[in-house]
């Protein structure tokens, strides 16, 4: 436990030195408060409140945004100390392999946590300086705050994953991209493109949720937009996931399983691999 | 399967073979390295020097044999945490280029349960005490040098692996590098260094091992080496005034007479003609003055085992 701490000290120490957690923070908070404020002009027609509207436009930028900021922090975790050579001497220290993994994981998991916590949870401070939220709205916040993390928790794991399988940094820095192209951006267009093409014939509601659920960004959304009642009737979406048989805890489950089974590869690679 | 052949054998090697991409790098290795021996593996670049220590760290896998390091296989990483305590000097050592040189230190001390005053007294040592609130990104290569024996000294190891340990260190620091390294050897650390210097490790060395394109053609003390290459040995004899070509003449047909000058002539003979060479020139009475005897030196004795066909 002792090691895993120390680790993940040096990663936390590493995100304050070059001001990665002040500028992630900043974004954050930056695009809540931004989000919130702009949040507020609509809601006399909808009939939600303030925090809802926020966690909604909030959460659909998030899954963005968080992946970005999880596979800059990851992708050269591993390979960037290959190349450097420091890798090879920190194996000679009595930590094992697993350690090495799970420490940094621990590390930028804090890191992102500070990041998500400080920044939408400083903006949402600010935010009811001015006017209050429902109960119900905050309830929804902090648990869009905590799959936020579980979002960024995905991307690192995805990041290391990157990382070990690669040679050089530039490549790892080229394919995170592409990783967050494809599950940022380019599934949900194939799968609606797909939808539209097929016209129901063939994708019927059970695949068209099944292929929604089995990506984390999707499951992401889902949870957010529809787990509370506030928000889902403000994002007009109410009911499809309960229609679809998709608890909370099942899109939290595909989600941890996203980031369980790359964390697991990583480890299968590092473990054989030899420095 | 590898059992260790007694208590004080703190590394085993077993007909270790390592390729990588079919080109072997180390071939058909067997070595026995007792505690409190002092290994210095010599041999040209590419040798294998660091492909074995490597393996000794388990940061590589034989392709095949068997390698067992305190009693057991380093590449588990298992047998690591089991705390025992050794220090590694890479080659080309790296470090995290935006910590200063004492959070370098210290994150490592962290990691092998070091104090944080074994870590000044270290930095000192290494005459980094003032250079270490800087970042490791602005020092020289001689300084990461230094902070790379640091580290490698840090919670007393009993296992040393110092990879051309001295290379980028000025004279002064050599000379202290050597201190340290004695100071743990006297404590019964077992140290395994590479080094192209011979004439610095010759003094300290138990054994050599010389490697030549992945084979061990040579493995032994000083001494043993020195049978085996049955290298000549040099005698210069002085001799009265103009008596050098006529005692030269008599000095029979085991050895080779060469610098044949007024007042003295070199010969060189057999390790095993030396002892009846020099009876006999002994026996010649007053017309010798002087002998010298000259043992090969040890880069005659590398270059021996340089040139030879490794078989």
């Amino acid at each position: 436990m002792k090691m895993l701490w120390v680790l993940a000290m040096k990663e936390i120490r590493d995100g304050l030195r070059n001001r990665w957690i002040a500028a992630a923070i900043i974004l954050l908070g930056s695009l809540a408060l931004a989000l919130s404020l702009l949040g507020s002009a609509p809601t006399g027609s909808v009939k939600a409140s303030d925090l809802d509207i926020t966690v909604i436009s909030l959460s659909s930028l998030s899954v963005y945004l968080i992946p970005l900021i999880a596979l800059m922090l990851s992708f050269d975790a591993l390979v960037g100390e290959f190349e450097r050579g420091t890798m090879m001497l920190l194996l000679t220290y009595p930590v094992s392999r697993w350690q090495v993994i799970m420490g940094k994981f621990l590390g930028h998991i804090s890191i992102l946590c500070i990041a998500i916590f400080a920044g939408y949870g400083g903006a949402i401070l600010i935010m009811t300086i001015f006017a209050g939220g429902s109960i119900e709205g905050w309830q929804a916040y902090v648990t869009m705050m905590m799959s936020s993390l579980i979002l960024g928790a995905v991307f690192i794991a995805l990041g290391y994953l990157v990382s070990v399988l690669v040679k050089e940094r530039a490549t790892a820095a080229g394919t995170a991209i592409g990783l967050w192209l494809i599950f940022v951006v380019i599934y949900d267009l194939v799968l609606f493109g797909a939808l539209l093409m097929d016209e129901g014939q063939i994708i019927g509601q059970q695949l068209f949720s099944t292929l929604m659920l089995i990506s984390p960004t999707d499951s992401y959304r889902i949870f957010n937009l529809s787990l509370f009642e506030g928000v889902s009737d403000a994002a007009g979406i109410a009911g499809i996931a309960s229609e679809a048989g998709m608890s909370g805890s099942l899109l939290i489950g595909v989600m941890s399983l996203w980031v369980v089974i790359p964390l697991m590869l990583t480890l299968f690679v590092f473990q054989k691999r030899e420095l | 399967m590898v059992t260790l052949n007694s208590a004080s054998e703190v590394i085993l090697l077993q007909s270790v073979n390592k390729f990588y991409a079919n080109e072997a790098v180390l071939h058909d290795v067997n070595l026995s390295i007792q505690s409190g021996e002092c290994i210095v593996l010599v041999g040209h670049n590419g040798a294998g020097k660091t492909s074995l220590i490597k393996l000794m760290l388990g940061l590589t896998r034989p392709t095949s044999g068997a390698i067992k390091v305190l009693g057991h296989d380093p590449a588990f990483s298992a047998a690591v945490a089991q705390g025992m305590s050794l220090g590694y000097l890479p080659e080309s050592v790296a470090f995290y280029e935006a910590m200063t040189g004492r959070e370098v230190l210290s994150f490592y001390a962290q990691l092998k349960g070091a104090s944080k005053v074994e870590c000044d007294k270290l930095l000192d040592l290494v005459g980094l005490g003032d250079a270490s609130k800087r970042r490791v990104g602005t020092y020289s290569k001689g300084m990461r040098q230094r902070l790379g024996l640091a580290q490698a000294m840090l919670g007393n190891p009993q296992l040393l692996f110092l990879d051309e340990p001295t290379t980028g260190l000025d004279p002064i620091l050599r000379q202290h590098f050597y201190e340290l390294i004695d100071d743990l050897q006297k404590e019964g650390a077992t140290s395994i260094i590479s080094s192209h210097a011979l004439h610095e490790v010759e003094a300290r060395a138990s054994r050599f091992v010389i490697l030549k394109k992945g084979v061990v053609v040579a493995c032994g003390t000083l001494e043993e080496l020195y049978q085996q290459a049955t290298l000549p040995v040099r005698v210069k004899v002085s001799v009265k005034p103009g008596e050098a070509s006529s005692v030269a003449e008599r000095m029979g047909s085991a050895v080779n007479v060469t610098d044949i000058n007024n007042q003295s002539f070199n010969l060189s003979c057999d390790m095993d003609e030396k002892m009846p060479i020099i009876r006999h020139i002994s026996n010649l009475g007053d017309v010798v003055q002087d002998m010298q005897i000259m043992p090969p030196r040890l880069d005659e004795l590398y270059s021996y085992f340089m040139s030879g066909d490794p078989s």
